[in-house]
């Protein structure tokens, strides 16, 4: 087995605004299954990434416990990293980015280690709306375990050996929604043209941004009666709308019909111009968002693309006071302004 | 576009560049991985299968393989096939056994070769084991022709001549008739040959034509002859100052051997711009290690003498022009004449062919060119018992060249001999196996290395400059061999994609380091080509394209930077991604004769 990818590139592969291919922003070589839609995952956030032109060492990406948290491994080696406890990339990524609200967050996890052992956290994430990326990389089955159900597997749907799921399915998109969730998208491992624009959306927004991303386990949930193989999803995908997210300098190329277009600036001055697939769908009305989902979903659809957006999202930092400048910048004198300064603290709280 | 149809031969054959280029298609890849096992007599094997004379062309070659190697295109420098070539000739074993055995029943043809030459001794090497009787004549002592009397010994040891040559007129089934020069080809047909092969080569030095010349004609000599009469060690010295006229290898050949027999101060002086000299670049360098400088853009004006003896040259500063189609011509710069001194000049401004000793009434027709009408693919004559090959054929080319044209002279020779339609010819054998051993095990070494080329360790300028016989290049060793041979990107090990089973999961697009495979809608061949995750500019590459998806989408992978690294196949969940190899050896009288000979 290949334990290297060969260092040798095309010799015409295109260059960002930094002077990097996409090949500087790989990690080392995957180690899941052949065929795992989690990279092509680690692909999209690797494009993503590169055409933002981001600095590698801004990016700070934090997973969990699983296959999907495996995958930062896999990419952006030149990046900020830590793997933590099942079900804890929510907490240790929000106290990494109190202390630090410099970074990119990037938060990587899967179904069960966010909508099962970590479903309390991804709420609190969620409704704190900590400034960060959190993509969940959801297969809908135990893949590390060989194939049980997991939180987010259909009602109804089959497992390999055929037993059928009895438990409704946990939707983090529609509990993103309602915990407040300042842009919320759901996309296939399978479609890169609609994941790394989403992805790069979500990196640009300043607020806590959801990806719920469908990625086949081609070991175990890739059959006949699955709701989550490449099949199924690309038979009952419906993408409500197609977006390029426009960084400041970018020209405008493209001319589009009025009424076809939508465009959302958001607070850091990106522009994400949604070109509507649906005729009736709103990106930035939350309550219509969950109607519109709560309806398709029972027609059996599978609603992609961004889903919820609000361009001038407020995060934690804004709701807490705290001061911007990342503490492993702030002298000893002001991170410890001393007893005096306790005493009045706690003076102040008697 | 069309998907590709990959049954045919040409398609995967075209993918193992090297391969592709060699005119006599030897499997380069095959026998490089066979270097890198240490298979030393085997790598021998499947090249002299090929090529005939891995020895001589180890050192020798023209190589066209090294231009169009896929790895120059992914990093700095092609795989030093032709110099790898030689490690496997230099460590081999015995390989008299090996060799294809000739038959001690004759088939009762009597086939002449004229020309002991590279093109006559791969004729004879192909159809001795058939069981013909050939005979081949040669004007001088010994066998090998201009690889003996052109290529001086500090490039190819005469041992390394003998040896190979040996392996075709040492082992039965070829009289060789030397020392004697066919001066009629009406009288040798007369001797009632079944067949005869001319590969006389192209014999004649295109001569000097400037004031002066017939004067000082003592110390002007042609490169050519003036190289066989170092070779048979006639000449054994020069003047101390040497002009050599002329930009091909010959002239790099000269000029070397001019400056070990006494040449202290010699000078190359070329018409041309020095990057369109013909001479191999490698040649260029070697010659100008040795302290030769290289004049360009130099007209010969005038030969300058002192009552009949040779005192300097005069030469006209020309420039390029170019026309609007693009045609070069040299004008005068206007610049003052170049006045060089010299005590010898060596002319080598090419080769002419030369059938004076052809009747012109015996029905075999020449073209305006004085060169042979013949058939491009069997090279048969207008005299249907007649074919030429080599220099002798189309004009002054290279051994390799030769070669290629002593196999198919050697098919055509057989199926004249046995009544058969020479027109109608046989076709390669190709074998595709699969290299997969596990889950994600390949039976090739898949891992790309990332050493830049190695240099071949010289002799010690000093001493080989003291001696004409003395080899400049030492050859790699077998630790460098191996790490060069290691360079090898194995192109002949091919992407395989059966679409039935493809689920586009993106694994094999996600996985590519040259980013060389796209999934994407069909369009036209130039759209298609812009469309892909990296552009394939190259047009010389082929795009491999399979429909049939379920999406509607098609497969494109462009063969240019493909590294057969079989991370396509690896990361690949239904195998519809494949390594296979392949392996093609050109269609040779002898193909049958070997493959019952290892059976």
């Amino acid at each position: 087995m290949s334990y290297l990818k060969p260092a040798l590139k095309h010799p015409g592969l295109p260059k960002n605004a930094l002077g990097f291919t996409r090949r500087d922003y790989e990690g080392s070589i995957s180690t899941l299954c052949a065929g795992c839609g989690h990279d092509s995952i680690s692909a999209a956030i690797i494009q993503a990434v590169w055409e933002l032109g981001i600095e590698p060492h801004r990016v700070a990406k934090v997973s969990g416990i699983g296959c999907s948290s495996k995958t930062p491994d896999y990419f952006l080696s030149s990046s900020h990293g830590f793997n933590s406890v099942h079900g804890r990339m929510p907490s240790v990524l929000t106290g990494a980015n109190l202390a630090n609200r410099d970074l990119i967050y990037l938060g990587v996890s899967g179904d069960g280690d966010s909508a099962s052992i970590g479903i309390g956290q991804f709420a609190h994430l969620m409704r704190r709306g900590v400034n960060m990326s959190y993509i969940v990389e959801n297969n809908g089955v135990y893949g590390l375990t060989k194939g049980q159900f997991s939180a987010t597997s259909d009602k109804g749907s089959k497992a390999k050996k055929g037993a059928v799921n009895n438990d409704e399915a946990i939707d983090l998109v529609a509990m993103a929604l309602q915990l407040g969730a300042t842009y919320v998208g759901r996309s296939f491992s399978g479609d890169k043209d609609q994941l790394v624009p989403l992805i790069k959306g979500a990196l640009a927004h300043q607020g806590v941004a959801l990806i719920d991303c469908i990625s086949p386990c081609v070991a175990f949930n890739n059959h006949e009666g699955s709701t989550k193989s490449y099949d199924y999803v690309r038979e009952h995908n419906e993408s409500v709308n197609k977006l390029d997210v426009i960084l400041g300098r970018a020209p405008i190329t493209a001319q589009y019909a009025p009424g076809d277009v939508t465009e959302v600036t958001q607070h850091d001055g990106s522009v994400l111009r949604l070109r509507k697939l649906h005729d009736d769908y709103d990106p930035t009305d939350r309550v219509a968002a969950m109607n519109y989902l709560a309806r398709h979903k029972a027609m059996g659809e599978i609603v992609t693309g961004l889903l919820f957006v609000d361009p001038e999202p407020e995060d934690m930092h804004a709701g807490l006071g705290t001061v911007a400048t990342p503490l492993n910048q702030l002298g000893d004198d002001i991170l410890v302004p001393g007893s005096a300064a306790l005493e009045k603290l706690n003076a102040a709280l008697r | 576009m069309k998907p590709t149809d990959i049954s045919a031969p040409s398609y995967f054959h075209k993918v193992v560049d090297c391969q592709w280029a060699c005119p006599a298609h030897t499997p380069v890849p095959e026998y490089i991985r066979l270097i890198s096992a240490g298979r030393y007599t085997d790598a021998y094997m499947v090249n002299w299968e090929s090529n005939v004379f891995p020895g001589i062309l180890g050192r020798t070659c023209d190589r066209p393989c090294e231009p169009a190697c896929r790895r120059g295109r992914v990093e700095e420098e092609p795989v030093a096939i032709c110099r790898l070539k030689r490690v496997a000739a230099d460590n081999k074993d015995d390989v008299l056994a090996r060799l294809t055995p000739i038959p001690e029943t004759k088939n009762g043809k009597r086939v002449a070769l004229i020309g002991a030459g590279p093109a006559s001794l791969t004729v004879a090497r192909d159809l001795a084991p058939l069981g013909y009787d050939v005979h081949v004549y040669d004007a001088e002592a010994k066998g090998g022709g201009f690889m003996w009397t052109q290529i001086p010994r500090f490039r190819l040891p005469e041992s390394v001549i003998d040896e190979e040559v040996g392996y075709i007129t040492n082992r039965g089934g070829v009289t060789t008739h030397y020392n004697t020069r066919i001066d009629s080809l009406k009288g040798l047909l007369a001797e009632g040959y079944d067949a005869v092969f001319v590969g006389c080569g192209a014999p004649r030095g295109r001569e000097l034509d400037v004031p002066g010349r017939a004067e000082a004609a003592a110390n002007i000599h042609l490169g050519i002859d003036w190289l066989a009469s170092v070779s048979f060690e006639h000449t054994t010295s020069i003047g101390k100052r040497v002009i050599v006229l002329g930009g091909g290898n010959t002239a790099m050949d000269c000029c070397r051997s001019a400056r070990r027999l006494g040449g202290e101060s010699v000078t190359v002086v070329v018409r041309s711009g020095f990057e369109e000299m013909k001479a191999s670049p490698w040649e260029k360098e070697d010659a100008m290690h040795e302290g030769i400088p290289i004049l360009n853009f130099l007209v010969p004006k005038q030969v300058l003498h002192d009552a009949g003896k040779l005192t300097g040259m005069v030469f006209e500063k020309v420039k390029a022009e170019y026309d609007a189609k693009g045609r070069r011509q040299l004008v005068p710069s206007g610049e003052p004449d170049v006045t060089i001194p010299c005590d010898d000049v060596l002319v080598a401004i090419g080769q002419e062919n030369s059938f004076p000793w052809i009747e012109r009434d015996i029905g075999l027709e020449f073209d305006r060119w004085g060169l042979p009408k013949l058939n491009e693919s069997t090279l048969q004559s207008t005299v249907p018992n007649v074919f030429f090959g080599g220099d002798a054929a189309f004009g002054p080319k290279n051994i390799i060249w030769a070669v290629a044209h002593g196999h198919d002279a050697a098919i055509s020779i057989d199926k004249f001999c046995q009544g058969q339609d020479v027109a109608d010819r046989p076709d390669p054998l190709v074998k595709m196996a699969s290299q997969k051993m596990g889950i994600h095990e390949w039976s090739y070494d898949n891992d790309v290395s990332i050493d830049l080329r190695f240099k071949v360790p010289h002799a010690d300028q000093a001493e080989s400059l003291r001696s004409i016989k003395a080899e400049v290049e030492l050859g790699y060793d077998r630790e460098l061999a191996f790490k060069e041979a290691q360079r090898c990107l194995n192109c002949d090990v091919q992407t395989v994609f059966t679409t039935s089973l493809c689920i586009e999961c993106d694994a094999c697009v996600d996985i590519c380091p040259t980013d060389s495979i796209t999934f994407t809608d069909n369009a036209e061949e130039d759209a298609l080509r812009v469309a892909l995750k990296a552009p394939a500019i190259n047009k010389h590459q082929d795009l491999y394209v399979a429909d049939g998806l379920k999406t509607g989408r098609v497969m494109v992978k462009d063969e240019d930077v493909c590294l057969h690294c079989g991370l396509c196949a690896e990361r690949c969940p239904t195998g519809a991604w494949d390594m296979q190899k392949f392996f093609l050896q050109t269609a040779k009288t002898t193909n049958g004769v070997t493959a019952c000979a290892s059976r």
